[in-house]
């Protein structure tokens, strides 16, 4: 009979009912998009593709391509095994002369310092003193000005610059590095910290994570059971420090945990210890004033999912024969599981890019990765170690949600 | 004469006048100078930047920054140059070193590079003051710390130590109190051993030391008993309120005034330096910070009550620890990554 | 009857006192519990220490009954489950378990089954682990908890939904799961706390049956809360009327129906026409009611005492006769026919008489129906004792 119906409807204009609701459906596509294309734009131009470009400058480094152009092109010929022909040194004078004019010698110097260290300062004497070298042989005539230009190392480090990619920033990143035959060997153990920089952040979000928990999920619960005007009280004191800044709040941890600060003065005054008890710039510090910024975001999607369990599960457990501890645990605790991820996973993110806190409150052990991303951006000026450490971190932050999702499911999320 | 001197003054009178009323539409007659904030900065607008503007009518926009060359690597290339004089400290040398910096042209300028002595023999700036880094403790110690080795004792003298959290002078001191003399600092640290035998001295006390990144903040260490002492830069009320030890106390890294590359008001920018480098308000600064005037010229116009708190006084110079720039600038990359690999040890 | 009335007024404050007469008449002490499955002995409930949400509650329920509380929200009966089921303490007063007093029980060691208003089935788990809940909490042998399992899940007939989440269960499927799982480990009594309340009209009247024939199947004690008349006419043994925190009245549903002992339960259960007046003549049984501005009504006497006193007489709709023969009845008068509803199998008129327009009358739509129109003037009867003089409430 519907059938009937819908053909007799369709070919009234002659117009296929499909097309029809196409047409339709279309339009509303059309105007949905409209309403969130400010918002796609907005991410496009101000997450994505700064993003993206970060993610480009970790593998993407022209320095020497564009600065040692005649270096790094005669060297694209060289096989690699003794040193270059004479070419390659004569290109070398150019592009040195080229760069003492141009100021650009630094630049070059600290481009090979990062795979050479030490390199970049010779380099820098050689381009002051170029100018004294004439045709001839050129070859012999570096090596006398320096004796880096008559080793192997320097020369496969400005081949390497031929290619406008490199992977020293990511291999870098991961403690390895480019060895002399351009071979990939593991960094020294005084510069191989990074792998430990991982391990420390997600060690520390994993610990500051699990402190967030079991500090809030109690009160999660008595936030979701207390009678409202109770819970309303609670609730904010819950949320208050939502309304300080992180720096405000972590510079007053300082005066809490320092060693004169308020509570080792207060467990010395009831003789608890003897001497200050070693609270900040420490790993203590960090995970303790971390814990106390993301306590609410592990907390409120915990409490807005208790908010919706109704208290009839727990008092049909009890009547079917469970008691107060097995009814919770069995059947009120699997069910607050969404809120439980959901809050987790947000602090573990959160806490992964942690600078400020660790940086006020901890050592210069508890420094995480976001300190080093800091620290080569503003003070190193290495912007490719800063981008590749950033890339490996957002990469990890993928992969670890990819688990998460496969394990827990981010559709069984529940942020409230 | 009186006729045309009043009509002169009248004249420019009037040419005052109209300048100033057109002087803030036009873009020309103001500098934007970027400098380190707080006190010195205060202290820097009452005897330089207000004398400034006063003597030569250029008007000064004050901003601040604490040393990042992140930002000014960004403005220059991207070519949009918004700051036209930076207060530079010891990343002066490695601005320069990246081209961030115009190259100064001295006989532009007008001054003696000659009066600034080593000082003046960096190509990117005009030296202001001489700071030094030196050691402050607690008056209340039981033992007061009299050189640099007993900085490095933990054994003689228990607690916490603030340090500085950069490899400079850290490897140097770390050097003198494993006991090599002051003037073979830089030999020994040229070579592989001898950096490990300062990072080999530093492990000693790295669980004793809080390392501090502002100025600020290592003295609020002190001050809160965290520290029993620390190193930091030589101030009025730290002198007062702390014991001061000038032993091995790091100098010979004074300020520059350095205008960026591609600043649009290089002309007023130069007046600036020149002005800046200038005997008198280098002199005039040290009524109020205990910094040494860069300019040899000077030290005579200095209130000879101020004069032994300076840093570059006979006495602190004959203990000093006088930094070696270009050894720093040959080896501050490989320096600075491995001491920032062993901080995160 | 009389007696009835008598016992009433004897205790003014006790619906729950009137209630166990009217269940078991013979018995006189209250300290005898004995022959009492559940008993509740002078339960008062208050949450906020002011307003008491069940006042002097006495009642006693037999092994094997189906005892439905009824009543509109707010009148205490579902506080009254809950204490027997342990998740509310009383007041004041005792409950008896087999004459025990399950006071200082834990609602975990009562072995009460109990269905939910929500179900309350455990969403993360599949419908035959929430069977096995109550099994392995008693720690249950495997192939035992297997048995039970589908036993129960046979008896709600849902054998083939064991390994389904609730979640894709419909409404009456998930009843049926929690019916089952309240009943699999045998408890002793399964209370069920507006079990039917999401359903819809048809599924619910065929739960109702469901429900009602797996008690007579398992002889398990039912107390039952509802606020649903019809729901509780179907299935009740005995039925007990809650407002106000007091049982109003407990007796099977057909006494209920036709001997309402006050105007809320005659008001409450079914519907109901209400005349209100003042007694004029009591002749033994029955009374004279004055109606103001209509004339005198032959009544039953249920709950006046005496002459000159006001009452409400109360008369079904169907009970009324249209144009009964001249004389056959003691009351007839005459009215005019307001609105006329015609529902399939019978006629809704409402009518203007004895001066109220809003008297409803109820004619089957069987053979000979006169037709009745709108403004009509008709004559309509009953009987003494289909009308009720009952104290007004």
């Amino acid at each position: 009979m519907a059938t009937v119906a819908v053909q007799v409807a369709g070919g009234s204009d002659g117009i296929p009912l499909r097309l029809k609701l196409q047409r339709v459906e279309h339009r509303r596509t059309l105007g949905a998009f409209t309403l969130v294309l400010p918002v796609v734009l907005f991410v496009l131009i101000a997450f994505v593709w700064p993003i993206g470009r970060m993610m480009f400058n970790a593998i993407h480094d022209d320095t020497l391509l564009t600065l040692m152009p005649r270096t790094t092109s005669a060297l694209s010929a060289w096989d690699g095994k003794d040193l270059p022909n004479e070419g390659a040194y004569a290109a070398l004078v150019e592009d040195l002369k080229q760069s003492w004019a141009q100021k650009t010698t630094g630049v070059i110097a600290k481009r090979i310092n990062y795979e050479l260290p030490g390199a970049g300062g010779q380099l820098t004497f050689s381009a002051r003193k170029v100018s004294t070298v004439s045709a001839g042989s050129y070859k012999a005539a570096l090596i006398e000005v320096n004796p880096l230009w008559g080793q192997h190392d320097i020369w496969s480090v400005l081949k390497r610059g031929h290619s406008a990619y490199t992977g020293y920033y990511l291999l870098r990143s991961i403690d390895y590095q480019y060895g002399a035959e351009g071979q990939i060997v593991a960094s020294p153990p005084q510069n191989a910290i990074f792998r430990d920089v991982f391990l420390r952040t997600f060690g520390i979000s994993l610990g500051v994570t699990a402190a967030t928990l079991l500090l809030g999920f109690p009160v999660a619960y008595l936030l979701a059971t207390l009678p409202a005007r109770t819970s309303n009280l609670l609730m904010i004191m819950v949320v208050l420090p939502f309304w300080t800044s992180a720096l405000v709040r972590t510079a007053a941890w300082g005066v809490l945990l320092q060693d004169h600060g308020v509570i080792n003065d207060v467990l010395i005054g009831l003789h608890i210890i003897s001497r200050p008890a070693e609270l900040i710039f420490n790993r203590v510090g960090t995970v303790v004033a971390m814990t106390h910024i993301q306590l609410p975001f592990t907390l409120l999607p915990i409490y807005s999912v208790m908010k919706t369990i109704s208290p009839s599960y727990v008092r049909a457990a009890r009547s079917l024969g469970a008691g107060p501890f097995y009814a919770f645990w069995k059947v009120y605790f699997p069910q607050t599981l969404p809120g439980v991820a959901a809050g987790c996973l947000l602090t573990f993110i959160l806490c992964l890019g942690y600078y400020i806190t660790p940086a006020l409150v901890g050592g210069p052990a508890d420094q995480m990765v976001s300190y080093f991303v800091a620290h080569y951006t503003n003070e190193d000026l290495n912007w490719g170690m800063a981008s590749a450490l950033g890339a490996i971190l957002l990469a990890a932050t993928l992969l670890l949600y990819y688990v998460y999702n496969k394990l827990v499911g981010v559709d069984r999320l529940k942020m409230g | 004469m009186t006729i045309y001197s009043r009509v002169a003054g009248a004249l420019a009178v009037t040419g005052l006048m109209a300048s100033a009323l057109i002087e803030p539409a036009l873009a020309g007659d103001q500098l934007t100078i970027v400098s380190w904030g707080a006190v010195y900065q205060q202290v820097l607008h009452k005897y330089v930047f207000e004398p400034f503007t006063r003597t030569t009518g250029i008007k000064v926009t004050e901003a601040v920054y604490s040393g990042e060359i992140a930002k000014l690597r960004a403005m220059v290339e991207s070519k949009t140059v918004s700051w036209d004089v930076v207060d530079a400290g010891s990343n002066a040398w490695m601005m320069c070193d990246q081209g961030l910096l115009e190259t100064i042209d001295w006989k532009k300028l007008g001054l003696d590079r000659a009066k600034f002595g080593d000082a003046g023999r960096f190509d990117c700036g005009v030296p202001g003051q001489f700071n030094s880094t030196i050691v402050y403790y607690d008056k209340k110690l039981p033992t007061s710390p009299k050189t640099i080795a007993d900085v490095f004792d933990t054994k003689k003298i228990p607690g916490k130590r603030g340090l500085w959290k950069n490899p400079y002078p850290n490897l140097e001191w770390a050097l003198i109190a494993d006991g090599v003399p002051i003037k073979d600092v830089y030999k020994v640290l040229s070579t592989p051993e001898g950096v490990d035998r300062a990072f080999k001295r530093l492990d000693t006390i790295k669980n004793d030391v809080i390392w501090w990144t502002a100025g600020a903040q290592s003295k609020q260490l002190l001050a809160d008993g965290q520290v029993v002492m620390t190193a930091s830069w030589t101030s009025k009320e730290a002198d007062k309120q702390f014991g001061t030890m000038w032993d091995a106390a790091q100098s010979g890294a004074p300020s520059y005034w350095t205008i960026p590359k591609g600043s649009p008001h290089l002309e007023e920018a130069y007046k600036f330096l020149a002005f800046a480098g200038s005997p008198q308000p280098q002199a005039d600064l040290t009524r109020e910070m205990p910094y040494g005037p860069a300019n040899k010229d000077a030290m005579a116009l200095v209130d000879p009550e101020v004069l032994p708190t300076l840093p570059n006084t006979p006495e602190h110079d004959a203990v000093a620890l006088h930094m070696d720039q270009p050894f720093w600038i040959e080896n501050g990359d490989e320096l600075r990554q491995r001491f920032t690999a062993w901080l995160a040890k | 009857m009389q007696s009835l009335k008598m016992q009433h007024h004897a205790l003014p404050v006790g619906g729950g006192a009137l209630a166990r007469q009217a269940s078991e008449p013979g018995r006189a002490s209250l300290s005898d519990s004995g022959d009492a499955f559940v008993r509740f002995s002078d339960i008062q409930k208050t949450y906020d220490g002011e307003a008491l949400v069940v006042k002097n509650l006495n009642l006693d329920i037999a092994r094997g009954e189906f005892l439905t509380m009824l009543g509109p929200s707010g009148s205490g009966k579902t506080t009254t489950l809950m204490m027997l089921a342990g998740f509310e303490v009383p007041t004041q007063g005792n409950i008896f378990l087999e004459g025990r007093s399950i006071q200082n029980v834990p609602p975990h060691k009562r072995d009460i089954g109990m269905v939910f208003q929500n179900y309350a089935l455990f969403p993360h788990m599949t419908v035959e682990e929430n069977l096995a809940f109550p099994l392995k909490v008693r720690k249950l042998a495997k192939a035992e908890i297997e048995t039970k399992i589908k036993c129960a899940l046979d008896l709600v007939r849902l054998g083939a939904h064991g390994k389904r989440r609730p979640g894709q269960l419909s409404g009456g499927q998930q009843q049926r799961v929690a019916l089952a799982r309240a009943l699999v480990f045998d408890p002793k009594l399964v209370l069920m706390d507006e079990p039917l309340g999401a359903l819809d009209k048809q599924l619910r009247e065929q739960m109702q049956l469901e429900i009602r024939r797996i008690h007579e199947d398992l002889g398990v004690t039912v107390v039952y809360v509802t606020h649903d008349q019809g729901e509780a006419l179907t299935m009740s043994d005995r039925i007990a009327v809650f407002s106000d925190g007091v049982i109003q009245q407990i007796a099977a549903p057909a006494e209920l129906y036709e001997r309402p002992q006050n105007a809320f339960v005659a008001q409450f259960i079914g519907e109901n026409n209400r005349l209100h007046g003042k007694v004029v003549a009591m002749n033994g049984a029955t009374c004279k009611v004055e109606i103001p501005g209509a004339g005198n009504v032959q009544a039953l006497v249920v709950n006046v005492e005496a002459v000159g006193l006001p009452t409400v007489l109360s008369l079904r709709p169907e009970r009324v006769r249209l144009n009964p023969a001249p004389g056959s009845l003691p009351n007839v008068f005459s009215a005019q026919v307001a609105e006329v509803i015609y529902l399939g199998d019978h006629v809704r008129a409402r009518i203007s008489v004895c001066g109220q327009d809003d008297f409803v009358i109820k004619l089957p739509n069987s053979e000979g129906l006169v037709q009745l129109e709108a403004g009509a003037a008709i004559t309509i009867g009953w009987t003494a004792e289909d009308c009720r003089a009952l104290e007004p409430s």
